[in-house]
């Protein structure tokens, strides 16, 4: 067992177990709270995986903007939904029947990959890694339209967003 | 070293908890809660399979900010329509919205 073994066996069980206590938890500010633990330990992962600069946007667009989207609006809708009785419908044990297959599903189709259990090659390149990605991002022969396409998205979620929450009456 | 077959385990782990959360939870925010859990599993697995399968390349990165991209704007809408429908309806549970039900 090396270090990185250690540190990813650890990280991994605390963030499984958050994200179960997301889907189960009866308060829901507790359930963003348990988000938030879940996103931290996908950013140590990023960070395993030689991809700092998504651990950085992990922080960044999910923990500080998502996450606290999720709260605010959790409080904003805390008066109906109390936090007694059940948080989950009647078939629940449907939904784990299904989840449980999918898993075992994706598992078999992974072990009888031959690729399964690579190890990572060396990283030849890690200081112009983030300016090749920023330069594949605007170049027109790669993914510029994509890139485009998702910041016409993002406007439009936005003038969505605004439109569809604000109050029409004022 | 860690092999890849560690991280695809874990992110099927991780998007079958958020495949659980969106098919059992009553509360719509905790819906979407579910559904970031799977777009996060599904980002990391496009970021292992970027640095085991092709780490000259940048496609799984782009890719990566793509996903991350359509998530923001996936949660923004989501959660002004739970929030404009508990203005209208006073209800955030799934169940109570049924208008287009048949």
């Amino acid at each position: 067992m090396t270090v990185e073994q250690i540190i990813f066996l650890f990280v991994a069980a605390v963030t499984l177990i958050a994200g179960i206590s997301v889907v189960t938890s009866r308060n829901l500010i507790h359930s963003a709270l348990w988000l938030i633990l879940t996103l931290s330990g996908i950013a140590v992962f990023y960070v395993l995986l030689n991809a700092g600069f998504f651990a950085v946007i992990q922080v960044v667009i999910y923990i500080g903007a998502i996450a606290i989207l999720f709260i605010f609006a959790a409080m904003l809708t805390r008066r109906v939904m109390q936090d007694t009785g059940p948080q989950s419908n009647s078939n629940w044990w449907l939904g784990a029947v299904v989840a449980l297959l999918f898993f075992a599903g994706i598992t078999l189709i992974l072990i009888n990959w031959q690729g399964f259990a690579t190890q990572a090659p060396m990283l030849t390149n890690t200081s112009g890694q983030l300016s090749q990605l920023g330069l594949a991002l605007v170049s027109p022969d790669k993914y510029v339209l994509p890139f485009e396409l998702a910041s016409v998205l993002l406007v439009a979620g936005m003038i969505g967003a605004i439109f569809v929450a604000g109050d029409k009456k004022q | 070293m860690i092999p890849l077959s560690w991280y695809l385990i874990f992110a099927a782990l991780l998007f079958c908890i958020g495949i659980y959360g969106v098919l059992v939870r009553k509360n719509a925010i905790a819906i979407l809660m579910g559904i970031e859990l799977m777009l996060n599993a599904v980002n990391v697995n496009l970021i292992a399979f970027w640095r085991y399968r092709d780490p000259a390349g940048v496609a799984g990165q782009a890719f990566a900010i793509i996903v991350f991209a359509v998530a923001a704007a996936e949660v923004a809408v989501g959660l002004a329509l739970i929030i404009s429908i508990y203005r209208r309806r006073n209800s955030v549970v799934a169940d109570d919205i049924n208008l287009l039900k048949w």
